[in-house]
């Protein structure tokens, strides 16, 4: 790594190899074991652990890819892992479906031009996104609780009391609402980072096309919304990734079993409860890595779509 | 006269919209200072003299360990922060400023990363830190946290550190300063501001993140007030004073830190975002 060939260490002039080595050992050592210690190795470390399979004496065989046979085919694994694949796949179209439209709503209000108040609103309607999954969780079982009846009430002044179930505890609810209330929170992504892309197209650009007739909406439909498209597809990968990744909501609310009969269960929580196991059935090591590289696989495609499909470039996100 | 109809029917949505997002976290915290019989009876009112009570803070603090727990919080981040910006900008340094042989390849591989959460390593994460004898200890939640966001605190640190006039650093390598000194005494207190964006949105998700302190600090008095929370909402289920001030407890905080830095905080999550 440390290779001062000529030219190359530039400017330290004098310097001798080894010093510039140690220099770059200083500089990148700390930095580089940290993060291949407790990132990389152990992302390696699960993806050869899925190779391999615990024998009733407790040592491990080499099972090639046998555990991700039994995980797709054997009926006691592959069941609840469809189950919690598809359900992941709904969470994710739902988050498609309803955040990032509204997220590109909010944006394309936020940015008209003249518009008062816009940090003030910016501000507040991001404010969900900053909690903590747990405690957004448990805010809105008080809420949907019928015991406490807050959102019964607020459906009978809307002459809509009939509506009202526990949708939390409803099999065929359940995934809804616990994806629909993930969308509340973290609308506020889509939103800034959209805005964010708006407020960067130059305004002569804008004004170009209204003097060319196009109303506000037209200008938005034809001008704008394709010169954000990079930004769009920066927020798609976004989602998928965390989707795919996500567990924190289900567990709060809905613990390790995702009930009511796993009805709710994603991902993130079948990988939790194989891994440590739970009322039902003991911690696998073997078939909780085969999970989380099945997991890693999933994210990899996504990933690998957005690079090569819409952007081609490495581009920086958070969140 | 359309453009106005227009202006106050877009007020109008976003209005709406911000008490959507507003009014459930009001709610919550409203309620936390009634006594139970008002929460039940009038969900809705702001507390008066005759329904103000305290009485579930009273529950929330007198469980004496909610108060380590933040402590064990502000510890985990200020550790990460910390570390992060150190080690970040120490890497970051030095992959902007030497060409060294596999200096692209290292970025490549640091970039990994970004888009790779680390969760995934969860069970070889548990093998090591249960192997380095640092199960339910702050310590390993600094040293997880810190690798999960090194990789964007160095990428985004680089963009600044590239951004430093050469001359800056070429005069004082005239001067005779070492390379550290140059790193510690002049790009350092340059790339400040860059700096405090990166801690911001590195506090935000290590202050609430439930899975890591879930797995490897899960008992012990090491709980984080995130899961020192969860943990008190699952014992307290029925004791609605107490779950409603608990959820406060939790929220109030980050609000005023939210509000403190909001500017940082979502200059933070677009810069370079967008190109």
């Amino acid at each position: 790594m440390a290779d001062a060939k000529a030219g190359a260490g530039n400017a330290i002039v004098g310097m001798g190899r080894g010093s510039y080595a140690m220099l770059l050992a200083f500089f990148l050592g700390p930095a580089v074991v940290i993060y291949t210690v407790f990132s990389i190795y152990p992302l390696f470390a699960t993806i050869f652990n899925s190779l391999y399979l615990r024998q009733p004496d407790g040592a491990y065989l080499f099972n090639g890819l046998g555990n991700f046979q039994t995980l797709l085919t054997d009926t006691t694994w592959s069941v609840p892992f469809w189950n919690a694949f598809r359900n992941n796949c709904y969470f994710f179209f739902i988050h498609m479906l309803v955040q990032n439209p509204i997220g590109l709503a909010l944006a394309a209000m936020l940015s008209l031009p003249r518009l008062r108040l816009r940090a003030t609103y910016r501000t507040l309607i991001f404010m969900p996104t900053m909690l903590s999954v747990v405690i957004i969780g448990f805010s809105w079982q008080l809420i949907l609780s019928p015991l406490w009846g807050i959102s019964k009430m607020f459906l009978n002044a809307l002459g809509l009391g009939f509506l009202f179930a526990p949708w939390l505890g409803q099999e065929s609810t359940a995934l809804i609402t616990v994806s629909l209330i993930s969308v509340w929170q973290f609308v506020g992504i889509p939103m800034i980072l959209i805005y964010t892309a708006l407020l960067a197209i130059p305004e002569e650009l804008i004004d170009a096309a209204t003097v060319d007739g196009l109303n506000q909406f037209q200008a938005f439909v034809w001008v704008k919304l394709p010169l954000i498209f990079p930004t769009i597809g920066l927020v798609s990968v976004l989602t998928f990734v965390n989707n795919f990744n996500a567990f924190d909501l289900i567990y709060a609310m809905k613990g390790a079993l995702a009930g009511p009969n796993f009805s709710a269960d994603i991902m993130g929580t079948l990988f939790y409860r194989t891994f440590f196991g739970n009322q039902l059935q003991l911690g696998d090591l073997s078939m909780g890595s085969t999970i989380a590289t099945m997991m890693f696989l999933i994210i990899l495609v996504g990933v690998m779509c957005y690079l090569f499909l819409i952007q081609r470039r490495m581009q920086r996100y958070s969140f | 006269m359309r453009k106005s109809a227009s202006a106050i029917a877009v007020h109008g949505i976003l209005i709406l919209y911000t008490a959507l997002a507003l009014f459930p976290i009001l709610l919550v915290i409203m309620n936390s200072f009634k006594a139970r019989k008002a929460i039940f009876g009038s969900p809705l009112a702001l507390p008066t003299p005759t329904t103000f009570s305290l009485i579930g803070y009273d529950r929330v603090f007198g469980d004496s360990s909610i108060v380590s727990y933040y402590l064990n919080s502000i510890t985990v981040t200020g550790g990460t922060i910390f570390f992060t910006l150190l080690f970040g900008a120490m890497a970051a340094w030095a992959l902007t400023e030497y060409k060294f042989r596999w200096n692209t390849l290292l970025a490549l591989f640091l970039a990994v990363g970004i888009m790779v959460p680390i969760r995934l390593g969860s069970v070889s994460i548990i093998q090591l830190i249960v192997e380095l004898n640092l199960i339910n200890t702050l310590t390993a939640l600094i040293l997880v946290y810190t690798a999960q966001n090194l990789p964007l605190s160095i990428f985004i640190l680089s963009e600044f550190i590239a951004q430093i006039p050469k001359d800056l650093r070429e005069a004082g390598r005239c001067d005779g300063l070492s390379e550290y000194s140059i790193f510690f005494y002049i790009v350092l207190p340059l790339i400040r501001p860059a700096m405090a964006t990166v801690a911001v949105f590195t506090m935000i998700p290590v202050w609430n993140d439930l899975w890591f302190p879930l797995l490897l600090a899960p008992t012990g008095g090491k709980q984080t007030i995130t899961l020192g929370i969860q943990q008190f909402l699952g014992q307290y289920i029925t004791d609605w004073n107490a779950v409603l001030s608990a959820l406060s407890t939790a929220i109030i905080p980050v609000l005023i830190l939210y509000v403190i830095f909001s500017r940082q905080l979502i200059r933070g999550l677009t810069s370079g975002a967008v190109k």
